[in-house]
């Protein structure tokens, strides 16, 4: 049969190619015994909902995907999502409260198979949420034969199936997803990846579960538990079925801080650490797979980049990770998984004699007086107003605590930067003044930072009035 | 060749007359909001001749309270809907955005404003109510921006409030005075509408206040009078042929021009004498009535001209010609226009000077004068003891737009000698305040 997709693109494409480049680098990956071209896999979602997505995925030049999951029958509601929109950012957040595949079980399977007859080298992973354990090992035996390269264990979906003792109600009971895992184990032949939920306090216990029941892998995060916003009219929450809402999953960029956390959590913990972890969690661009590679994550999950924008996003994934590699010196994301794991350790060891200050870049400064109001009312009064007219605010450099407030609101690239100011003779940290009995214990004590902190007095805050033209009202 | 072809119906002179700033639809403004940087202490707040908390309503355009931004906009402009699209913002509130210093092109603050505002006229959402009645009544000669200011702000503050207006409809220069493509005569009279409708001021229409009788009427029935009368007509060029059929004057011509629309008929070849922005809109409205050859005649050098860069290059794209350091000397012609002769000039030492024999005339059908407006220093000096200053403009109090009368208060083009509709329309609502103390304390 020929691939009349490919057939398009090439025939169509007069890009240069720089091979030469691009050979030294070898984005594909060996995840916990499942092969693919690359790291960039589409997660178990509305995206891997049949074979025409999948194959046009592949085609697009994502290197696998998480079919979405199979169970037993289910019934969907209309509408179905809801998103965070910040400015004229759309979906900065996402939610969903779709169920799992709602398609027959025989149609995936055919379809499955077909993918794997086309794409024989790209990853397929059956995403599978059922009950008993016979029907655990049931699923599994079909996916198995209908060519899926692994599995992955939903844990994680916090609206609908966990009503019905599924999902998210496993991954937040650590003993029965570890007896899960355990039968899971027993009965399949292919790599096994257990897929958690960031609805738990501490993400280790369900992360030490799944390796004690002996996963062969881990994905995380699931979707956060969450309302994205009620509706004015109808007092209901987003998204509206018939005058009611539910929580639904929030997935998009807004959850991947959180998804980073708990990714390092269990990168750094002993038992866990050499278990592979796929990293979900709000990736768009190749930035985002960067971060979460160098926390540990060897391959990684996309969907609602996807959603928003279709399977094309790959090529600036691909492109942005290689340039990485090549800027750094790196040819497998092998070369750097993990590096910044040593990097994160707790506030009780970071070196307590570093000193950085906020230095505003004259010929930069637009006048904006961002940063002048963000520090007088949002932090600590380090910025001065400027007495010549000219709207370029000044740093108070002792009143400065180098909290980076002023930089992160500033709207012009590089115009405040944090300089250090120690020169980086001296370390002492929370941890070693504990271990030697030098913390301080009185409200005066001189080491405490705020005390020689100058603020103003109460009274000057009513100085600030606002002029008003013809204001007399 | 002329650029634009001669408008036959409305349809063409619309076209030709297209709006520069259009209505921003729901899209481009929650983008065009979203760029605001919210300044603190904003210039171009400051850059506001009332002052708008532009950085608020932007804001609340973003948010979706649309409504709150347009009470924003008119609680320190009651003409807030024709400045956002006449006032000229690239000078004033845009031309301070912080975002001009990184070559950013700046918040498009007029027509976002203009979309605040539009949003209640259309929808007809109650801002403002009168205020509780004083018992008092006050008397506002002119209904341009600065009485209408004037009207509405005392109407808040319970003030029974009649004006009398020379013309058949509201709003002064900004309907009768303004070229065509920066704001539509129904969009001008819509925010009239609105405005009276909610704050019920009365207008005395085709009712000019001209003798000393009329006057002292208005002394004995009100508490307070505003004077709010604007200019005069085209100022004479006191020159040879000035009365030769085809020479006009260019509010004259403005005014005619908006209100005949494609009735108007223009000649082939039409001279516009002046270098002001009421010489641009003059210029650029011939061209634009399908006139072939418009010239735009200035004493001085192009860079001396009074008209701001912005106005004439779009007068220059709509086909003029700038004919610069050349001085009308007189008009010649039989019974109507057939040119106009002039003398070329020089700075010598910096002062402006003839060049012996270089005249030369340029052949018209048309001459449109544009050298300012009379000043209405005879009306005004049936006042008693109202102050002049020695451009014949009313002296005021800067804090009250009271006069030296204190009975009287003044704003707009009669106190500041001409200026943009936002200046009239905080003179009015400063006036109106000050109207307000001084009864109060009397």
């Amino acid at each position: 049969m020929v691939n009349w997709l490919r057939m398009e693109f090439t025939n169509g494409s007069l890009k240069t190619k720089d091979m030469n480049k691009k050979d030294k680098i070898d984005l594909s990956v060996n995840f916990a015994g499942i092969k693919a071209p690359n790291p960039f896999w589409l997660a178990s979602a509305p995206p891997t909902n049949s074979g025409y997505q999948i194959m046009k995925a592949f085609d697009a030049g994502w290197g696998g995907a998480v079919w979405k999951t199979l169970g037993m029958p289910t019934i969907n509601v209309s509408s179905r999502y809801g998103s965070t929109n910040y400015r004229d950012t759309r979906m900065a957040g996402f939610s969903n409260i779709e169920l799992i595949s709602d398609r027959p079980l025989e149609d995936n399977l055919r379809e499955m198979a077909e993918v794997k007859k086309h794409f024989p080298d790209h990853a397929v992973i059956a995403s599978l949420m059922v009950d008993t354990r016979k029907e655990w090992e049931d699923i599994i035996k079909q996916v198995e034969d209908a060519g899926a390269d692994g599995i992955e264990l939903n844990f994680g979906c916090p609206h609908g199936m966990c009503e019905r003792g599924m999902g998210s109600a496993v991954g937040q009971e650590p003993e029965v997803l570890k007896t899960i895992v355990e039968w899971v184990m027993e009965a399949s032949n292919i790599p096994v990846i257990t897929k958690l939920s960031p609805n738990i306090s501490h993400i280790v216990d369900p992360g030490l579960a799944a390796v004690q029941g002996k996963t062969d892998a881990i994905s995380l995060i699931n979707t956060v538990k969450s309302i994205v916003g009620i509706d004015l009219d109808s007092y209901a929450p987003y998204p509206v079925v018939d005058g009611k809402g539910t929580n639904g999953g929030y997935c998009g960029p807004a959850v991947k801080p959180i998804a980073l956390h708990m990714l390092k959590d269990l990168m750094q913990h002993p038992e866990i650490k050499n278990t592979p972890i796929s990293g979900i969690g709000g990736i768009e661009t190749w930035r985002d797979v960067v971060e979460f590679i160098l926390l540990g994550a060897t391959s990684v999950q996309v969907c609602t980049a996807v959603m928003h924008y279709g399977f094309g996003i790959v090529r600036e994934l691909e492109s942005g990770l290689i340039n990485f590699m090549e800027d750094k010196g790196y040819t497998t994301i092998y070369d750097f998984a993990g590096k910044a794991l040593p990097n994160v350790t707790d506030w009780k060891h970071l070196n307590l004699k570093s000193e950085v200050k906020a230095k505003i870049n004259e010929d930069k400064c637009i006048g904006c007086d961002l940063c002048y109001i963000a520090c007088d009312d949002g932090a600590h009064q380090a910025i001065a107003w400027p007495t010549d007219g000219s709207r370029i605010p000044t740093i108070i450099e002792k009143n400065c605590v180098g909290c980076n407030l002023c930089s992160l609101v500033c709207p012009v690239e590089d115009c405040i930067t944090m300089e250090k100011f120690d020169d980086g003779t001296e370390h002492e940290t929370w941890h070693e003044l504990t271990e030697s009995d030098r913390i301080p214990n009185t409200w005066n004590d001189d080491r405490a930072g705020g005390k020689g902190h100058y603020v103003p007095e109460p009274a000057e805050a009513l100085k600030h009035k606002r002029k008003d033209k013809a204001g007399i009202k | 060749m002329a650029e634009y072809k001669r408008p036959d119906n409305e349809q063409e002179f619309k076209e030709n007359f297209k709006q520069k700033k259009p209505l921003m639809n729901d899209t481009q403004a929650h983008y065009e909001s979203s760029r605001c940087l919210f300044c603190y202490d904003a210039p171009c707040m400051d850059a506001c001749p009332t002052g708008i908390d532009v950085p608020l309503f932007i804001k609340q355009i973003q948010t979706g309270n649309t409504d709150g931004a347009a009470k924003t906009i008119y609680d320190s402009n009651w003409m807030g809907n024709a400045c956002g699209t006449i006032c000229p913002t690239g000078v004033l509130c845009e031309g301070a955005c912080v975002y001009n210093h990184q070559d950013v092109a700046p918040l498009l603050i007029g027509r976002l404003q203009n979309y605040a505002t539009m949003s209640v006229i259309e929808s007809g959402k109650q801002l403002y109510y009168p205020g509780e009645d004083t018992g008092k009544k006050v008397a506002i000669i002119g209904a341009g921006p600065a009485g209408i200011s004037c009207a509405c702000e005392l109407r808040t503050l319970g003030y029974t409030v009649d004006i009398y207006e020379a013309k058949s409809q509201p709003s002064g220069l900004t309907v009768h005075g303004v070229a065509p493509y920066k704001i539509s005569n129904e969009e001008v009279m819509a925010e009239m509408d609105y405005l009276q409708n909610q704050l019920g001021y009365n207008i005395i229409y085709n009712h000019p206040i001209s003798t000393k009788e009329e006057l002292t009427k208005l002394e004995t029935g009100y508490s307070a009078i505003f004077i709010g009368v604007g200019l005069g007509i085209t100022a004479p060029l006191n020159m040879t042929g000035e009365n030769l059929k085809g020479v006009h004057g260019a509010v004259e011509f403005i005014e005619e021009l908006r209100m005949k629309h494609s009735e108007m008929k223009i000649v082939q070849r039409v001279v516009v004498i002046g270098g002001g922005n009421t010489a641009m809109d003059a210029a650029s409205g011939s061209a634009r009535l399908g006139a072939e050859e418009v010239t735009l005649a200035y004493r001085r050098g192009k860079e001396s001209m009074g008209a701001y860069d912005f106005e004439y290059d779009l007068a220059v794209s709509a086909g003029v010609k700038g004919l610069f350091n050349a001085s009308p000397l007189e008009i010649v012609g039989g019974e109507s226009v057939e040119g106009v002769r002039f003398v070329k000039t020089e700075l010598v030492n910096g002062k402006l000077t003839n060049i012996d024999g270089s005249e030369f005339t340029v052949p018209c059908d048309m001459v449109i004068k544009a050298t300012g407006q009379a000043k209405q220093g005879s009306f005004l000096s049936l006042i008693d003891k109202l102050t002049l200053d020695e451009k014949t403009r009313i002296v005021v109090n800067a804090d009250t737009n009271q006069t030296t009368n204190p009975m009287y208060f003044a704003g707009g083009d009669a106190i500041n000698g001409g200026a943009e509709v936002v200046n009239g329309a905080y003179d009015g609502k400063l006036a109106a305040n000050g109207i307000h103390q001084w009864i109060t304390q009397n």
